[in-house]
């Protein structure tokens, strides 16, 4: 079984209060490049009125060292964003919905419709372009406004971006709270809709439950799993708390279960420990933890 | 994922949202009961788990700093009123090996004992075994490992002649109907030795249990374990010894451990090890985490549908006592992300 990898610098590096210098960005995606990973999310299309983080979003997929093989997907909320995405050499692309009204209104001040809408757009100009776009739904397993969201309408959401022309969705648990009881739960709904091949999951490690809730995933034959290189990137809605599982974590698991990744973790964990370095922080990766001298 | 900073204020308490997603009742109501729509998720798993509470034996014993004996009380009283059934509360070994338990005797005596929880005892030989007979001790464990390299470093001794130290141990028990639990430490990975083969954990389990263990605690001592080397390890032990008798003592060092007991649950293994606030460091990767957080396994078994008859709110406060009394940041990401930083 072979699952690919998906790491997200951007988002990792659009949750921190200081801004990346662009070459740090530039450095850190060359040494991913070089693990093994297949997919590597380099950046965001996104007005930096927004996301000031991810300003230099040209800069950065130009820079960048494009390896035969890999794929540097940005993210594109709309299409002025696609098209600038696409001048700065984009080849894939993503958008993002939401299974929860109330955290679509917050975070973007829509409805779940209107950003559908929306997305077509990006959808329809993607089509002529022939550029792949992958969708992600947030808040899979819960959402910080509305709390328990509805496996229904996690399956309505991602029904209609994979019938849109998404060939993969990115199933999210963005604020960490599921468990392999409502992972299971969801998943069985959205596989009634969408086929397990064109699935992901995004596991938060919030409440330290993203690696059993990634198991329980690849045990209903999900084989596409988003993570982050030393777990970057906390959780905006938890204080201090954790967000992306950490890279070096999931494939330790990966391996250990016999499961091909093509990663090397070696090279996965030095990338971690360069952007660390780099930001001045500890790794959230326990893999990293227990193998550096301190 | 977009600009959220303006909206936060608006975000529901950790309480209301481990309130939804666990369908957790306010600390006085009873565990919760299954919800319909989650039926058919337990099929295979267990309906109930035991969770063994740790912390105050494994996890202090391996915390840098020594407690002080009021404090270990108070943990223990409050993990009591927790619903925990079993809480580890100390160990008779020499204070010269293990100074940090040397007060095991006005430990015993003094903490307060509730019906319906066992208070079981490390015991690594007959002198120990006695003092906690004296001290009023009602459950003892011994500590076996599948490493002969691990048993020489840490006790000095083959594994045959640690088997034979226990042997007169669990005898002295069965004669005073004293229930005796093992462990067997390393089933999953040695740090001496690195990889560990099943046979070796099934050969030493099967002689602790014969010998009259009532349970066998399977340790990834040093957390190397996955999910795939647990199923490997568990179907060779599970074919000499009854799941019913088996536990799984997972730490958490590469981050593996949930995914780990998972695994062991999902093969019908019904007693948990676990130690509140991730107590005990790793004694062998400075730095590093060990035991697995009991707040964090709560999370995942009660969002499982699984009874445990534990509050986790209780557990929370008792971690959070035990971390300000040691001046430490907890390990439980469910307690990190539900008290501010």
């Amino acid at each position: 079984m072979v699952v690919a990898k998906r790491a997200l610098p951007w988002l990792a590096a659009s949750l921190r209060p200081n801004i990346v210098p662009t070459q740090v960005k530039i450095s850190f995606i060359n040494m991913l490049s070089e693990t093994g990973l297949p997919v590597i999310e380099a950046t965001s299309f996104v007005s930096p009125k927004w996301v000031p983080q991810m300003a230099d979003h040209t800069e950065v997929l130009q820079g960048i060292q494009k390896f035969p093989g890999v794929s540097y997907p940005v993210l594109t909320p709309n299409l002025k964003g696609f098209q600038a995405a696409v001048a700065a050499g984009a080849k894939e692309v993503s958008i993002f919905g939401a299974a929860s009204e109330l955290f679509t209104k917050k975070n973007i001040n829509c409805s779940i419709e209107e950003s559908l809408q929306r997305f077509s757009e990006v959808m329809h100009a993607a089509g002529e372009a022939s550029i792949p776009v992958r969708g992600y739904v947030s808040c899979v397993l819960g959402c910080p406004y509305e709390g328990k969201i509805a496996p229904a309408k996690v399956a309505e959401v991602s029904k209609k971006m994979y019938s849109m022309g998404c060939y993969e969705i990115s199933l999210g648990d963005t604020i960490g709270v599921g468990t392999p009881g409502s992972m299971k739960e969801m998943l069985s709904a959205v596989m009634k809709e969408v086929p397990v091949r064109a699935l992901a999951v995004h596991c938060h490690d919030t409440y330290g439950q993203a690696l059993a809730n990634t198991l329980v995933a690849l045990q209903m034959g999900v084989s596409v799993v988003d993570s982050s290189v030393a777990g970057l990137g906390g959780c905006p809605y938890a204080q201090g708390a954790s967000g992306n599982v950490a890279t070096e974590d999931l494939v330790y698991m990966l391996h250990g279960l016999g499961i091909h990744t093509g990663v090397d973790l070696q090279k996965l964990m030095e990338a971690g420990v360069f952007i660390c370095k780099a930001l001045n922080r500890r790794t959230s990766s326990k893999v990293v933890q227990a193998s550096s001298r301190l | 994922m977009g600009t959220v900073p303006s909206a936060l204020k608006h975000c529901l308490s950790y309480q209301h949202l481990l309130k939804e997603q666990l369908w957790i009742g306010e600390p006085a109501a009873p565990p919760p009961a299954l919800h319909p729509e989650q039926e058919f998720q337990i099929s295979g798993l267990p309906d109930y788990v035991k969770i063994v509470e740790v912390g105050p034996r494994d996890g202090l014993q391996n915390e840098k700093v020594t407690v002080p004996t009021d404090i270990k009380i108070e943990l223990i009283n409050r993990l009591s009123k927790a619903g925990l059934s079993v809480i580890e509360a100390t160990s008779f070994v020499s204070s010269k090996w293990v100074p940090q338990m040397a007060d095991h005797t006005e430990v015993m005596r003094r903490i307060e004992r509730h019906p319906g929880v066992q208070y079981p005892v490390l015991t690594p030989n007959l002198q120990g075994f006695h003092s906690a007979i004296a001290a009023g001790a009602t459950e003892v464990s011994v500590f076996g490992a599948a490493s002969e390299s691990f048993n020489k470093m840490n006790i000095n001794c083959s594994i045959e002649e640690s088997i034979e130290k226990f042997e007169e141990v669990i005898k002295s028990a069965q004669n005073m109907n004293i229930p005796v639990r093992g462990y067997v430490s390393c089933a999953l990975g040695c740090p001496y030795e690195g990889n560990i083969i099943p046979a070796k954990v099934v050969e030493v389990s099967k002689q602790l249990y014969s010998m009259g263990c009532y349970e066998i605690s399977l340790g990834d001592t040093i957390g190397v374990g996955t999910p795939g080397s647990m199923k490997r390890m568990l179907e060779a032990v599970m074919k000499e010894i009854p799941v019913s008798a088996l536990a799984v003592h997972c730490h958490d060092t590469y981050g593996q451990a949930l995914a780990n007991i998972l695994t062991a649950i999902q093969m019908g293994v019904g007693v948990v090890d676990s130690a509140v606030a991730g107590l005990g460091g790793c004694p062998y990767a400075k730095g590093a985490t060990g035991n697995v957080a009991t707040e964090d396994v709560l999370y995942m078994l009660t969002g499982l549908g699984i009874n445990t008859g534990v509050n986790l709110y209780k557990v929370m406060e008792a971690g959070n006592f035990i971390c300000t009394a040691l001046n430490k940041k907890t390990n439980s990401k469910v307690a990190q992300a539900s008290f501010n930083v």
